[in-house]
C-alpha cells in the first residue's frame, strides 16, 4: 500500500534541530516502511526493504535517470562511479579498485597499519599541555586527511584550499530548493569546478612519472580494461578525496561521543583492544557516518513492500534508520559491541558498498583504540556536542573533551 | 504423561545417534545442543578424524596452497558427543531402534538422523580404477593423493566429466600450468546443471585458458603400463589421449546401501523425506524418529511443484541440519519446513559462479544483466512463465534480487529492464541433455488390493 | 585456526581480503579462495576478516584448545 507520510516527518528529520538525535524520528518513519512524499519521491527507512532494494538491477544510481532532473546537475561534471550504473560503473571501480585492493593491490590497506599507528601516535603527542581537546580539529580531522592525501597523492599543505570547498560540496549534497536560498547550489557547483580544476592540475604532471600515489597510478595504468580518461581519473580522485577523510571524520568523532556516553565500555577497551574489532562493526550500525543515501532513481517501475514505485522516482534511502529497526536488530537503539549477527548497512550495501569500508575500519579501529589507550579521565564538555549541518554526512563538528 | 512431558524428558534423557559426521552431521549435533538438548548424542562416521570441509579439496587442496588435512570444519560450540568412527553403520532396524555398525555393534536410539552423503562414482572398470594415478576427488586422502601427482609435474592430466567438480580441477591444473585435457559425454561442460547457453560460455572459458576440452566423447578405456600406472586414455571415436593422471569427475553416488532392509525410502535417489526432514518409509507414510540432512536427503519443494529434490549443495547441508535439529526437538505444531531457495557457488577460471533457485526446473534461460562476452553476466531461468532460477558468472551482489523473484513466483521473462539489460537479450531454450528432476526408473512394486492392506516392496534390481 | 567461509552467502566484497591477505584471497574480481586453517599468528587479522563481512559468512572457531573427540578403535 503506498501511504503518504506526513507531509513534515522528513523535513524535521532534515531540519537542522534533529541533528544531535534523529533517531526517534526515524522510529516514527519506520511505521510507513516506503514513503511517498509530497514532491513525489519515495523514503525508504526499514532494513529488510533497504538491504532489497540496494541488490535491486533496477535502482538506478544515475541522476539522468530521474524524470524530474535534479537541481544543478546539468552543470556538474562527468560522475564518479558512485553516480553510475553497470556496465560504466563497474568498469571504473575496478580500475580505480586495481590500484587500492584485491585482488590486484591485497596487501596495501593492512599494510598501512603501522603508518597509520604513527600519525596517530604524534596527534596525540600534540594534545600534551591542552586544557581542552577538540577531537575533531585536534585529532578525527587531521589524521584521515592525513591519509588519503598521502594516498592520493594531493600535498598536506593544499589542505585549507580544498577543506572549503568540500565544506561547500558537502552542503549543497541535500540541497532543496523549497527551503535552501539558491547560493548553496551555486556555491556547491562552483566549488566542485575548482576542486576539479585543482586535480587536473596535480594530475598533469603526474602523466609518466613513475609513483606510488594513486593519481600517478591511474595516470599511468596499462591493465586489462586500459586506463581511465583524465576527466575519469578527476572525478574517481574528487569522490576518494572527500569521502576518503568526510567519512570517517565522523565515524571516529562518533565513536569517541558514544565511547564517552558509555564509560563501562571504554573502560573495557582499555582492558581489552581487541574488543575494538566488533566494537567498530556495532558503531557503523549505532551511530553511522553516513545516514542517507540522498537519492537514487527507479529505472524502472520497482515493487517494495508492496508498493511500486514508478519509473523516474527520486528514492531517498535511510541507511541509519534500517540499521536501527528493531523488526531486524534486537534492542537496536542499545549500543551493544557483543552484538552478534551485525549485518549493518554502516557501508551500504551491494555493488556500491563503500569503495574504502576496509580502511576506514582500521582507522578507526586504530583510533579509539589508541585515544582510549593515552586519554586519562576524558569527559565531555557538552552533550550534545554542536553537530555539522549535514544531515546526509552526520557528525560532530566539535567535539571538546577535557581530562583529568 | 502428557505430550509435552515426553518431549522435555527426551530432551533432557533422550538418545540422539547421528549417522555421518561429516557438515550436515556436525551442524545438526551443534543445533540440538544449541536448542537445548542435553541427553546423549552419539556421532557415528567411517573416515577417522574431526568433521572437515569438501569443497577446499577441489580447490585450495589442489593449488598446493593448503594441506589436505587442513580443512577440518570450525566449531560453533561443543557439542559432548560420543564419537564412534572409522568405522561405517551397515544397518538400522526400526523396530527396536538400533543402528548396526560394520564391526558388530548396536547402537541404540530415540531418535536419529542419517546424513551419510554421498560418496564419489568410481570408474567403472575395477581394474582400471585401481591403476596407479587414477584419482577420484571425495576424500581429504583422494585430495592429498591428486595433489600430490600434480606437484610431480605430470606431462598431462585427462579430466573425465565436465560437472562443476571435473571443471574446478581442470582450472587448478591451468593454474598450475600444467596440460589437461577435458573430457565430457555431452555437448559442453556445465550442461547438466546450468543448460547449454551457459555451457557454451563454459567451454569458451575453458579453451580459452588453454584446457584441450573434447564434448560428445566418451572415455571408453583407461590403459596402464607394465608398472600398473595409467598412461593413456581410448575414446569412443576411437581417438587416444597420452596422460599421467586421470580423474574421475562423474558425480556421486548417495551412501544409502546400509539402509536397503530398514524400511525406509531409499534408492539412488537418496532417502525419502518431507520438508521437515523427516524420513518416509518404503509405503510414503512419514516416520516420526528418523530424520534426513545433507546430499542422502531427497525432499520435496513446494516451490518446484512440491516435486522431490536432492541437493549436493553446502548450504542445503548446513539448512536442513538447522531444521531438522528444531523438528527433533519440537511437537508437530511446532516443527518448521525446509523452505530456503537452493544455492550453490563454483570457481573457477578466476570466476565465481553462483546460482540460486534450481536451474534445472526450466524451460528457458535469458541474459538479463551484463554481458556474456566479458564472463559477467546475470541469466534468469524460467519455467512456464516464471522465474524458478538465476546463475551469476562474477555478478553475485545481484542474486538476492533473483531470490526474490523465484519466492513471489515472478514472470518469466523479466518485463522491466535494468541499466545493463544486453540489447539483444531474449529467452532461449534452456536445453538439458536429459531427464533431471524426473523419475530415474522404478525403485518399489505396489502389492495388496484393500486400502488397508496395500503396501510398497522395494525392488532389488536396481544399482 | 580452524576457519570456514559459507560461500553461498559470500557476494565477493572482499572485505575479508583487504584485511588478511595471507589468509583470504581473490581469484579474479569476486571469486574467494582462503585459507581453512590459517596460522595463528594471523589470528588478529582473521577477526578483522571475520567481523568486517557484510554477509558475516566468516566462522571463526569457538573452541580453542579443546580436546580432539574420541576415535573409535575398530575392535
Amino acid at each position: 500500500m503506498t501511504t503518504t507520510e506526513a507531509p513534515d516527518l522528513l523535513h524535521r528529520i532534515l531540519d537542522y534541530s534533529s541533528r544531535s538525535d534523529p533517531y526517534p524520528l526515524y522510529a516514527e518513519l519506520r511505521e510507513t516502511p516506503v514513503a511517498l512524499q509530497e514532491d513525489g519521491s519515495y523514503v525508504i527507512s526499514t532494513y529488510r526493504e533497504i538491504a532489497g532494494i540496494l541488490h535491486n538491477p533496477h535502482l538506478s544510481s544515475d541522476v539522468r535517470n530521474l524524470s524530474r532532473p535534479m537541481p544543478g546537475a546539468e552543470e556538474r561534471a562527468t560522475p564518479s562511479f558512485i553516480n553510475l550504473d553497470p556496465p560504466e560503473h563497474d568498469r571504473l571501480r575496478r580500475l580505480a579498485m586495481r590500484h587500492f585492493g584485491p585482488p590486484h593491490t591485497p596487501g596495501l590497506v593492512s599494510g598501512m597499519a603501522p603508518d597509520l599507528t604513527n600519525i596517530v601516535s604524534s596527534l596525540i603527542d600534540d594534545f600534551a599541555g591542552k586544557e581542552q581537546i577538540d577531537i575533531v580539529d585536534d585529532f578525527a580531522y587531521p589524521f584521515p586527511v592525513t591519509v588519503i592525501c598521502h594516498l592520493l597523492g594531493v600535498p598536506r599543505e593544499d589542505e585549507p584550499r580544498f577543506r572549503v570547498w568540500v565544506n561547500a560540496i558537502i552542503d549543497s549534497i541535500n540541497y532543496d530548493p523549497k527551503t535552501d536560498p539558491k547560493e548553496k547550489l551555486d556555491n556547491g557547483v562552483q566549488a566542485t569546478k575548482d576542486l576539479r580544476q585543482y586535480l587536473g592540475g596535480l594530475l598533469e604532471q603526474r602523466h609518466g612519472h613513475p609513483g606510488d600515489d594513486l593519481l600517478t597510478r591511474f595516470a599511468n595504468d596499462d591493465g586489462p580494461d586500459g586506463r581511465m580518461t583524465d576527466e575519469e581519473i578527476i572525478s574517481t580522485a574528487n569522490l576518494l578525496l572527500i569521502a576518503g577523510h568526510e567519512t570517517t571524520v565522523n565515524l571516529i568523532t562518533n565513536g569517541m561521543l558514544t565511547l564517552l556516553r558509555h564509560p563501562q565500555v571504554l573502560q573495557r577497551l582499555r582492558d581489552e583492544p581487541d574488543l575494538v574489532v566488533p566494537l567498530v562493526e556495532e558503531l557503523l550500525r549505532y551511530e553511522p557516518p553516513v545516514h542517507i543515501i540522498p537519492w537514487r532513481a527507479a529505472y524502472s517501475d520497482i515493487t517494495v513492500a508492496d508498493t511500486v514505485i514508478p519509473k523516474g522516482s527520486q528514492i531517498m534511502l535511510m541507511l541509519a534508520s534500517g540499521s536501527r529497526d528493531p523488526d531486524r536488530f534486537g534492542d537496536p537503539d542499545r549500543f551493544d559491541p557483543d552484538r552478534q549477527d551485525n549485518q549493518h548497512l554502516g557501508f551500504g550495501s551491494g555493488i556500491h558498498l563503500c569503495f574504502g569500508g576496509p580502511m576506514a575500519r582500521l582507522e578507526t579501529q586504530i583510533a579509539l583504540t589508541e585515544l582510549v589507550r593515552r586519554l586519562e579521565g576524558p569527559r565531555l564538555v557538552a552533550d550534545p556536542p554542536p553537530y555539522r549541518p549535514s544531515p546526509v554526512l552526520r557528525g560532530p563538528i566539535h567535539l571538546p573533551i577535557e581530562q583529568s | 504423561m502428557s505430550s509435552a512431558d515426553t518431549l522435555e524428558a527426551f530432551k533432557r534423557d533422550g538418545r540422539i545417534v547421528i549417522v555421518g559426521a561429516s557438515l550436515a552431521g556436525l551442524r545438526t549435533a551443534e543445533a540440538l545442543r544449541d536448542k537445548g538438548f542435553t541427553g546423549s548424542l552419539t556421532m557415528i562416521g567411517d573416515e577417522l578424524g574431526e568433521p572437515y570441509d569438501r569443497p577446499p579439496l577441489s580447490k585450495q587442496v589442489l593449488t598446493g596452497w593448503v594441506p589436505a588435512d587442513g580443512t577440518v570444519l570450525p566449531r560453533r560450540r561443543d557439542i559432548d558427543a560420543e564419537w564412534l568412527l572409522g568405522v561405517p553403520a551397515d544397518g538400522l532396524d526400526l523396530a527396536t531402534n538400533h543402528v548396526h555398525l560394520a564391526d558388530g555393534r548396536e547402537v541404540p536410539f530415540d531418535r536419529m538422523l542419517i546424513s551419510t552423503g554421498v560418496r564419489a562414482r568410481p570408474w567403472f572398470v575395477e581394474a582400471e580404477a585401481a591403476l596407479d594415478g587414477v584419482f577420484v576427488v571425495r576424500t581429504r586422502e583422494d585430495a592429498e593423493g591428486l595433489q600430490q601427482a600434480m606437484a610431480a609435474g605430470p606431462s598431462r592430466v585427462l579430466i573425465i566429466g565436465a560437472g562443476f567438480t571435473g571443471s574446478e580441477i581442470a582450472s587448478i591444473c591451468r593454474e598450475r600450468d600444467i596440460a589437461v585435457t577435458v573430457a565430457e559425454l555431452a555437448p559442453a561442460p556445465l550442461v547438466g546443471g546450468l543448460g547449454a547457453m551457459i555451457g557454451e560460455v563454459a567451454a569458451d572459458i575453458q579453451r580459452a585458458h588453454g584446457v584441450d576440452l573434447r564434448c560428445g566423447v566418451k572415455v571408453t578405456q583407461l590403459e596402464g603400463d607394465a608398472q600398473g600406472h595409467f598412461r593413456r586414455a581410448h575414446f569412443d571415436d576411437g581417438s587416444t589421449v597420452d596422460a599421467d593422471v586421470a580423474v574421475v569427475a562423474l558425480g556421486g553416488i548417495r551412501n544409502t546401501e546400509w539402509l536397503r532392509d530398514s524400511g525406509l525410502a531409499v534408492g539412488i535417489w537418496g532417502v525419502a523425506c518431507d520438508a521437515g526432514c523427516r524420513a518416509f518409509d518404503l509405503n510414503g507414510l512419514v516416520t516420526d524418529d528418523i530424520f534426513v540432512a545433507g546430499d542422502v536427503a531427497r525432499c520435496p519443494n513446494p516451490i518446484y511443484e512440491y516435486r522431490f529434490i536432492s541437493l549436493e549443495h553446502w548450504a542445503n547441508a548446513v539448512e536442513q541440519a538447522e531444521i531438522a535439529a528444531h523438528n527433533m526437538l519440537s511437537a508437530q505444531a511446532d516443527r518448521w519446513p525446509h523452505l530456503s531457495i537452493p544455492t550453490f557457488w563454483s570457481i573457477q577460471f578466476g570466476i565465481n559462479i553462483k546460482s540460486v533457485g534450481v536451474p534445472t526446473f526450466a524451460d528457458e534461460v535469458v541474459v538479463t544483466q551484463g554481458s556474456v562476452p566479458d564472463h559477467r553476466f546475470v541469466a534468469a531461468y524460467g519455467y512456464q512463465g516464471r522465474v524458478t532460477a538465476a546463475v551469476s558468472f562474477n555478478n553475485a551482489k545481484w542474486l538476492d534480487h533473483y531470490r526474490q523473484l523465484i519466492e513471489t513466483a515472478a514472470p518469466f521473462p523479466p518485463p522491466c529492464p535494468t541499466p545493463d539489460t544486453p540489447a539483444d537479450a531474449k529467452p532461449v531454450p534452456v536445453d538439458f541433455p536429459g531427464p533431471t528432476l524426473l523419475a530415474q526408473g522404478a525403485t518399489v512394486v505396489v502389492t495388496g488390493h484393500d486400502p488397508g492392506e496395500r503396501r510398497v516392496t522395494a525392488m532389488r534390481q536396481h544399482r | 585456526m580452524k576457519v570456514v567461509v559459507d560461500l553461498s552467502r559470500c557476494q565477493g566484497y572482499a572485505q575479508c581480503a583487504f584485511l588478511a591477505p595471507d589468509a583470504f584471497r581473490m581469484h579474479g574480481e569476486e571469486a574467494l579462495m582462503y585459507n581453512p586453517n590459517p596460522d595463528d599468528v594471523q589470528r588478529e587479522q582473521v577477526l578483522r576478516a571475520a567481523a568486517a563481512c557484510p554477509l558475516q559468512a566468516i566462522l571463526v572457531d569457538q573452541l580453542e584448545g579443546r580436546d580432539a573427540p574420541v576415535e573409535a578403535t575398530p575392535s
